[in-house]
């Protein structure tokens, strides 16, 4: 309370702040649009799903400038809580579900990043996919895959984020398998929808646990469910949970991410959805579906944070499983023909980088790895589109159909160039600005072994970016770029007559690839560490700050008093934190403390000599097998044993579909299936026969013996005896009226006989 | 004794009647065996009107032979349209109802 007073400067708000949940809106509209009317409008219901992102891109831009205002209208330390807008969406018993917004700094930075590039990849497919038979479908898919994105991203609790979450998984596929026709397309999609929701069962799992731990909790404190993503995040640093539960509880949230974010061993997924469109690979795998996982960690961080002990000593599972997938898949590149599976490779590697920098405490730079990631990745796997569209005939086969391509496509080359510099980590291209701050802070919390990690990977980043370049730009022009007619497989875009033969693109293709490269050119440039503190915006505008929050007031805390005189050098900044490493005794806290590593210009060199290292082995390398083939080189895989072994690794994925197939899903599945259908076979179909058969006998013998004899019988002998007993009573009926006098007086005779004999 | 000989003749009146009514072919003396029935009833009202002293089976009486009257008015109007269409009598000849 002792600062109380000089924190309680209001904080600006605004109409693109306030209604940001329009942003998902917008989309899911547009979609029920397309699929509606689309067939009927001029450009097949494409339009409308550009307007939509457009939109929904201003509007982003609109909450991303008040954001800003809002952060400058705070205090320097103070928590710059987010704008938070909740309604009731459903109520059950004493459940209530609610759906809303939650914008701070991450959410706007996301939501910034999905519009743009949902913007410019519908674009680019408006060429891409011109004359798809599906075309307007595919549009539909693209417009709910961006909305379930943003719906993701503004979610203010943890239902809302599962919707979202799985509106994507059903968009990915759908979108996967956009070209179903086909058996691989079909079998890829069903992968990727079936990898993802092996993990997606993890996510209900969590969500479910925290909600039962935590409600009761948040209810009293915050007045918020346990599903609130705010309350959550208190309820987490607040000291209150069972370190046991909360740790299954983000096991299980992290093996969702696994499964969204590609992450080993669910990574499997990731390259065969290389068989989707172009643009839908470049969605997925830059700013949406992927970056989901990663985004769910950041958004949840100090529930991460405190069930898997980040900052701890030793590794935690996030690290380790970001370790072995940037070195693995990494690997993996090196082995691909396929233009498009390097690059979904190379995302997975990134990926990797993402959740090595989350697990290790560095959420600043992890957050803009996503961040610069989206732009460059996303603009290397539209100009591979770009190459396939108009040079290679729809191939993306780098051996076979590529080549030389640097004359004939300048822009695309000049693009694709930027970006994979961008993507090795090259000083000033942005990929640097945050892949080397990961690696940095790694190793400064104190993770050695991680941090080498992240510089192999680096490494090898650059190594196989470099041999993808050369074969597609460098070289002799071979199959399909050499000109070469080849029968067109894939009828799905219609060529006009001049496209045959390389050539550059179209300004829809074009102008969306110069836009991206340009920011990841330039995006670094938003948190460059190198160039001091007042560079470092990102971290000023998206950083969440660790304070403790009282009621509405801020308390600043005793770290925050540190902070002020905080060098990085000084040994008392970590330890005095308060937020993350200890329990607050008054308030709460939204934000664990987290440590930045200084930036040193000669550990940045010896990651930058690692790259280039990479690059010029890889260029020699490249140019004496591909170009020279070189008898040295050429075959080596095949001649010495140790190589062979381990080319044959790659080239069989470590085997790991196998296991998944082979093992897994025969010793499981079919073993169920077997014993299921002798159950059927045997059990049930024995239990129905013999019903049967004792029914056929029961109904035979009640036909014979109770409808034959007793109900038969009963009618024909009623009928048979009044037959008699009518004949034998018909000579009565005389008409004679003498007679039936007699017998009248003979009855009335007998009758007063009866009751002179019952009345004595 | 006073009673049963009025009883006895009452008796005496029914058989005679009944026996009428069962034997006898011409429907005419059918109905006057009914006319014989119906007095012996009124005998027997009678008798028991005075043996308890009261009025009740005179009135009773009274009204029997008023409706007696009326059913033997009845009674010949029958016979009369039988007679013209059947050109007989005979209730033998009646058996149209016969089953």
């Amino acid at each position: 309370m002792l600062f109380a007073e000089q924190v309680l400067t209001p904080l600006s708000s605004g109409w693109f702040l306030e209604n940001a949940w329009l942003i998902p809106v917008i989309p899911g509209i547009a979609f029920a649009m397309i699929i509606l009317i689309g067939k009927r409008m001029p450009m097949k219901g494409s339009e409308l799903g550009v307007i939509s992102m457009l939109a929904a891109l201003v509007l982003s831009v609109g909450a991303g400038y008040q954001w800003i205002q809002r952060v400058n209208s705070a205090s320097e330390e103070q928590f710059v809580s987010p704008v938070i807008k909740s309604w009731t969406w459903w109520q059950s018993g004493g459940f209530e579900f609610g759906i809303g917004q939650h914008i701070d700094g991450l959410s706007v930075l996301v939501l910034l990043v999905v519009a743009l590039i949902s913007t410019l990849v519908q674009i680019y497919s408006l060429e891409y996919l011109r004359g798809d038979r599906r075309y307007t479908h595919f549009f539909a898919a693209l417009t709910l895959f961006s909305g379930g994105m943003l719906t993701m991203v503004l979610a203010d609790n943890m239902l809302l984020l599962l919707l979202g979450w799985e509106i994507m998984g059903l968009c990915s596929f759908l979108l996967i398998g956009h070209w179903w026709e086909e058996d691989v397309n079909s079998k890829a999609a069903l992968k990727a929808f079936l990898t993802v929701r092996v993990g997606d069962v993890g996510l209900l799992v969590g969500i479910i646990m925290l909600y039962f731990t935590a409600n009761d909790w948040t209810r009293e404190h915050l007045g918020v469910s346990g599903f609130s993503i705010r309350g959550l995040s208190a309820w987490a640093l607040s000291g209150e949970p069972n370190s046991t539960v909360i740790m299954i509880a983000a096991i299980a949230l992290f093996i969702a991410c696994i499964g969204k974010s590609g992450q080993f061993p669910l990574h499997t997924w990731l390259p065969d959805a290389m068989a989707g469109p172009t643009p839908v690979s470049s969605l997925l795998h830059s700013s949406t579906m992927v970056v989901a996982g990663v985004f769910l960690v950041a958004r949840l961080y100090p529930v991460f944070f405190v069930g898997l002990d980040i900052l701890g000593d030793g590794g935690n599972l996030i690290m380790i499983i970001g370790g072995i997938t940037i070195v693995i898949s990494a690997a993996l590149a090196f082995v691909q023909d396929d233009i498009k599976r390097v690059l979904a490779y190379s995302t997975v590697s990134q990926l990797g980088y993402m959740m090595l920098g989350l697990g290790a405490g560095a959420w600043m730079p992890a957050v803009f790895h996503i961040f610069t990631h989206a732009f460059f990745k996303a603009c290397l796997f539209l100009a591979a589109g770009s190459i396939s569209h108009s040079a290679s005939h729809h191939s993306f086969d780098m051996k076979r159909d590529m080549g030389g391509l640097r004359k004939v496509m300048p822009i695309t080359f000049t693009t694709w160039i930027i970006s994979t510099l961008a993507l090795t980590g090259v000083f000033p291209f942005s990929g640097f600005f945050s892949k080397d701050e990961i690696i940095d802070n790694v190793g400064n919390n104190g993770y050695g072994l991680f941090m080498i990690i992240g510089l192999i990977g680096a490494f090898l980043t650059a190594a196989y970016m470099t041999r993808a370049t050369y074969l597609t730009f460098f070289g002799a022009p071979r199959g399909a770029s050499a000109g070469q007619s080849v029968n067109d497989v894939h009828d799905h875009a219609a060529h006009s007559p001049v496209a045959h033969g390389p050539h550059e693109s179209g300004a829809l293709i074009t102008v969306p690839l110069i836009i991206l490269a340009t920011l990841a050119l330039g995006s670094g440039f938003l948190n460059a560490t190198p160039f001091g503190e007042s560079w470092e915006r990102m971290k000023l505008w998206v950083e969440p700050r660790s304070e403790v929050v009282v009621e509405g007031i801020a308390v600043a805390s005793e770290s925050v008093v540190v902070s002020k005189n905080y060098s990085p050098q000084s040994e008392e900044g970590h330890a005095s934190s308060v937020c993350g490493s200890q329990t607050p005794e008054t308030g709460v806290c939204y934000a664990p403390k987290l440590n930045h590593a200084p930036f040193k210009w000669p550990k940045a060199m010896i990651s930058l000599m690692i790259v280039f290292l990479g690059m010029a082995i890889s260029w020699v390398v490249s140019f004496r097998l591909y170009t020279k083939r070189d008898p040295k080189f050429v075959g080596l895989t095949q001649r010495v044993s140790v190589l062979r072994a381990g080319h044959k690794l790659l080239v069989n994925k470590y085997y790991l579909d196998d296991l998944y197939e082979k093992v897994i899903v025969r010793g499981i599945a079919y073993p169920i299936a077997r014993t299921a259908y002798w159950f059927d076979q045997k059990v049930l179909d024995g239990i129905i026969h013999a019903v049967a058969r004792s029914a056929r006998l029961v109904s035979g013998w009640v036909y014979r013996n109770i409808d034959q004899r007793i109900v038969d019988g009963a009618v024909n002998n009623s009928a048979s005896a009044t037959k008699y007993v009518g004949g034998v009573v018909q000579p009565t009926q005389s008409g004679k009226v003498s007679q039936y006098g007699a017998l009248l007086f003979s009855a009335a005779a007998v009758a007063a006989l009866v009751l002179v004999i019952i009345n004595t | 004794m006073f009673v049963n000989q009025f009883l006895f003749l009452a008796a005496i009146l029914f058989c005679i009647g009944v026996y009428g009514v069962v034997a006898r072919k011409n429907a005419v003396l059918v109905l006057m065996s009914i006319e014989l029935i119906l007095n012996s009833v009124n005998i027997n009202l009678l008798t028991f009107s005075l043996r308890n002293g009261s009025t009740d089976g005179h009135t009773f009486a009274l009204y029997i032979i008023a409706v007696a009257a009326a059913e033997v008015g009845v009674g010949l109007g029958l016979v009369l349209l039988v007679y013209r269409n059947k050109r007989s009598i005979s209730v033998d000849d009646l058996s149209e109802m016969s089953g």
